[in-house]
């Protein structure tokens, strides 16, 4: 249509109207008119090209995905993390002969089959939303990661078959040979888990640390893909946090348990569930430190401006709310063993208060360096003062070289705690027992000696001498002491004298607390340090290769990130708290058929002050 | 009150210390407000922990605390629970007012002092070779364009740095630079305060943007200067 053409249509219409109102609807009608060619530009505009994202209204894309992928993750750890001692529990059975450990693996398998499918529930929901809202980025995984994919889905059909065979298997490979296969299941189970761990690991590592070659077959590019920097850094990592989730957890679960059953024959059961799960948690506690510390290391040499992101830039404070966590977890586990001496051995409290004393104040001076941030939190007026934001004197505790040296006394004095629990009761008859005592006396404080010099001297040398030799040779010197002393005792117990029977069933109810407390914490770590980690990417989905260009290209403040992960962490627990409520369903029934057989006397539970502690 | 006393006697002293101590020692200086809640968390936690190891000790502990509460057999105590009674909630309602009304102070920072770099000073290193004469020329650099401000001693303690907050940075403390890579000095000294990344706010530095005036060689020579002069060693992989 020409112009011409156009402005005597519009003077037509035009002559259709009357006075004032005429005028106007000529004007509105002529303005659209004209408009109307630049609204087909645009819109030619918008459809051109496959569609990069999408979003939802109100919550958004990025935080469901970050919900769901949160929640996905905790539980796959949980379900990773738990057959690794369930089968071990299980093969301490079937080799040592004591049933307790068969029927404890039993019901950690419980736990397990019922986390499955939810975890699995989630992953699908996770994919959905991946490919709804992250097409280009799926689109780009799916060219590089082709390959696994396929390995993953095959994995996955061997570890449900594994699982399933497992599980409902128990009963019927008991004895014998069949035993002998059940145990080999279990295995497998965890064969084709820790695959299924490292499969996805390496697309998530990816998008941190990626390599992309060119040329090659999709098996070579999926293959150079896979073996990025921080793939195995990441996978060792992730294989000990699920393993101390797992032990958390089941100890979490045991504690509820423990706080509500009411025969003393449940009650036993679960206190040494508790135990078990506890020393799960801090077996593998132990060696996260190291673990971590090699993640981080891999990741600054990997990228110094990610490395510094993490460690020095804006995200630095989430590691000052990470010691605090594991700062807590560190004291929960001890208390846990310390209460575990005072009920379960008694007469023993009053020969270790003091030993406890000195450890929980070592632990606490540890925890207290740990926490101090290099750049204080501090008002104008108080910066002033100190003279900027560090302080004069404290400052030097805020650098990796006093963390380091803390965490590894930490992982020494949590150490000692277990041997103090292990020796509690007994009493040595060997010959040597004086001098092996003063070895491993000595061996300690030789470690906790070097343990701080290397800390103190760390300081002085080059920050590559530090981190290659030193902090190595820190905990090097930690696994000394723990490969030292641990056979040591066990020999040592091996000739002992038993004094004082442990009494199961002991505990007070606040022994329940520490462990619900301990489980919590190291949910509220995972998800804390899962978003550190995907946010040193900053605004890329694939650090330096493809830019994130949808609207929430930006890291969120520090406080609302909490508010996700506060909200994660709450909403895995409910989940976790109703998957094990279904999982016990049928147990209640027939503990409620039952002739409640070993019930106490006024049937209380712990919870309701039925702790023997508050029945004396 | 025998078992709290204790307790009570190790929080004041551990406050005293904090407050009135550790900030009179020589080289050290007032304690942030922060610091000291956390050091008195702890303090706190420990000693929950410590008495409630075994029913003596926790009744020992809870129970004056419990019988004080619901005002169980404590005679002439009366008067003071429900001192305590009238003067806790006021005590909360006035800290939560004064931490959450209007002030004419700042508001406390909680500064990023390293922001990471941009991507393309990543991995930079320094193209000049490491020979006597080029550190010596660094720390003439140094000498004429830093240390009025970082110190002639390389400890932050120049002339002009009393008139800055923050103070400038003490390359002799092996908590700064010796953390850092000489690419990250390089983009701090190239660009200054001024060119400093969002992240990295509230900034207030004086530094300037040295790009203006002087070219990339003597950065670099500057750098080597610096790092030989404090004692320091940047951070390298190799």
């Amino acid at each position: 249509m020409s112009a011409i053409q156009e402005v005597e249509t519009v003077q037509r219409a035009l002559r259709t109207m009357r006075g004032q109102e005429r005028w106007l609807l000529g004007l509105l009608f002529t303005a659209a008119w004209f408009l109307l060619p630049s609204m087909g530009f645009a819109a030619e505009g918008t459809t051109a090209g496959p569609t990069e994202y999408r979003d939802i209204p109100y919550i958004g894309s990025r935080n469901l995905v970050w919900i769901v992928a949160q929640l996905h993750l905790l539980l796959a750890g949980f379900v990773l993390g738990v057959p690794i001692f369930a089968w071990l529990c299980e093969v301490i059975a079937w080799r040592g002969g004591e049933k307790r450990y068969d029927k404890l693996a039993k019901e950690f398998t419980k736990l397990l089959t019922s986390a499955y499918a939810t975890t699995a529930l989630f992953g699908g929901i996770l994919l959905f939303l991946l490919v709804a809202f992250y097409p280009k980025l799926m689109n780009y995984l799916t060219d590089v990661f082709f390959p696994s994919f396929l390995l993953y889905c095959l994995l996955f059909l061997f570890e449900t078959a594994t699982l399933y065979l497992y599980w409902y298997g128990w009963d019927a490979m008991q004895y014998g040979r069949k035993k002998t296969l059940h145990v080999f299941l279990g295995f497998l189970l965890n064969f084709f888990a820790l695959f299924i761990m490292i499969v996805p690991n390496a697309w998530a590592t990816f998008q941190s640390s990626p390599v992309v070659i060119a040329d090659g077959t999709a098996f070579e590019r999926a293959w150079a893909a896979t073996w990025n920097p921080t793939w195995w850094p990441i996978n060792i990592h992730r294989l000990i946090a699920n393993v101390v989730l797992g032990g958390y957890i089941c100890g979490a679960y045991a504690g509820v348990r423990y706080l509500s059953v009411k025969s003393t024959e449940d009650r036993e059961h679960y206190d040494w569930m508790g135990y078990v799960g506890n020393f799960i948690g801090v077996f593998g506690l132990l060696a996260l430190p190291f673990a971590g510390y090699w993640l981080m290391r891999e990741i600054y040499q990997y990228n110094q401006q990610m490395g510094i992101t993490l460690m020095g830039g804006f995200l630095s404070w989430l590691f000052i709310i990470q010691a605090m966590l594991i700062g807590v977890l560190f004291l929960g586990s001890n208390y846990y063993f310390w209460l575990g001496i005072t009920y379960r051995i008694p007469g023993s409290e009053a020969k270790y208060r003091r030993a406890m004393l000195m450890m929980l104040i070592s632990l606490l001076l540890c925890l207290a360096v740990w926490m101090t941030p290099h750049s204080l939190v501090a008002s104008i007026e108080e910066a002033q003062k100190m003279g900027g934001a560090h302080h004069p004197l404290l400052g030097v505790l805020g650098v990796m070289s006093a963390k380091m040296t803390v965490s590894n006394l930490m992982i020494l004095i949590t150490f000692m705690s277990f041997v103090m629990y292990w020796r509690a009761g007994k009493q040595d008859t060997a010959g040597w027992a004086k001098l092996g005592k003063a070895v491993m006396g000595a061996v300690l404080v030789l470690a906790s000696v070097a343990v701080i010099v290397l800390g103190i001297w760390g300081y002085f040398v080059p920050a590559i001498v530090r981190i290659n030799y030193f902090s190595t040779s820190q905990v090097a010197i930690v696994g000394f002491v723990i490969l030292t002393i641990t056979p040591l005792t066990a020999l040592l117990l091996k000739s002992a004298k038993t004094t004082t029977e442990m009494v199961w069933g002991s505990m007070p109810p606040r022994a329940g607390y520490a462990l619900v407390l301990n489980a919590v914490m190291v949910i509220l770590l995972m998800t804390l340090m899962g978003y550190a980690r995907s946010s040193s990417r900053v605004h890329w989905h694939v650090y330096g290769v493809m830019r994130d260009t949808s609207p929430y290209a930006y890291s969120p403040a520090l406080g609302s990130a909490s508010l996700i992960m506060a909200f994660c962490t709450f909403f895995f627990c409910i989940l976790v708290a109703f998957i094990f409520w279904v999982a016990t369903m049928g147990d209640k029934y027939k503990a409620a058929a039952g002739t409640g057989k070993g019930e106490l006397p006024h049937g209380i539970p712990a919870m309701a002050g039925g702790a023997p502690e508050e029945r004396q | 009150m025998g078992a709290l006393g204790k307790p009570i006697i190790l929080m004041v002293g551990m406050y005293a210390f904090l407050k009135f101590v550790l900030p009179n020692i020589p080289g050290s200086a007032p304690l942030p407000s922060s610091l000291i809640f956390l050091y008195l968390l702890l303090t706190a936690s420990g000693i929950v922990i410590f008495e409630t190891l075994s029913g003596e000790s926790k009744d020992a502990f809870w129970g004056p605390i419990q019988r004080f509460l619901t005002g169980e057999n404590i005679g002439g105590l009366q008067a003071l629970r429900y001192g305590v009674f009238i003067l806790f909630p006021l005590l909360v309602g006035w800290q939560t007012y004064g931490s959450t009304a209007v002030s004419d102070l700042p508001p406390t920072e909680s500064r990023t002092i390293h922001p990471a770099p941009p991507g393309e000073y990543t991995g930079l290193s320094n193209p000049v070779p490491k020979t006597p004469e080029n550190i010596m020329q660094g720390k003439g650099f140094y000498a004429a364009y830093c240390s009025p401000c970082h110190g002639g001693n390389f400890d932050g303690k120049g002339p002009a740095a009393r008139g800055y907050i923050p103070a400038p940075a003490n390359f002799a403390d092996p908590t700064t630079i010796a953390m850092l890579q000489e690419s990250y000095l390089f983009w701090r000294i190239k660009k200054g305060g001024v060119g400093l990344p969002i992240e990295g706010a509230p900034w207030k530095s004086a530094m300037p943007r040295w790009e203006v005036e002087l070219p990339d060689e003597w950065i670099w020579k500057i750098i080597m200067g610096e790092y030989d002069g404090a004692h320091q060693s940047p951070r390298t992989w190799e």
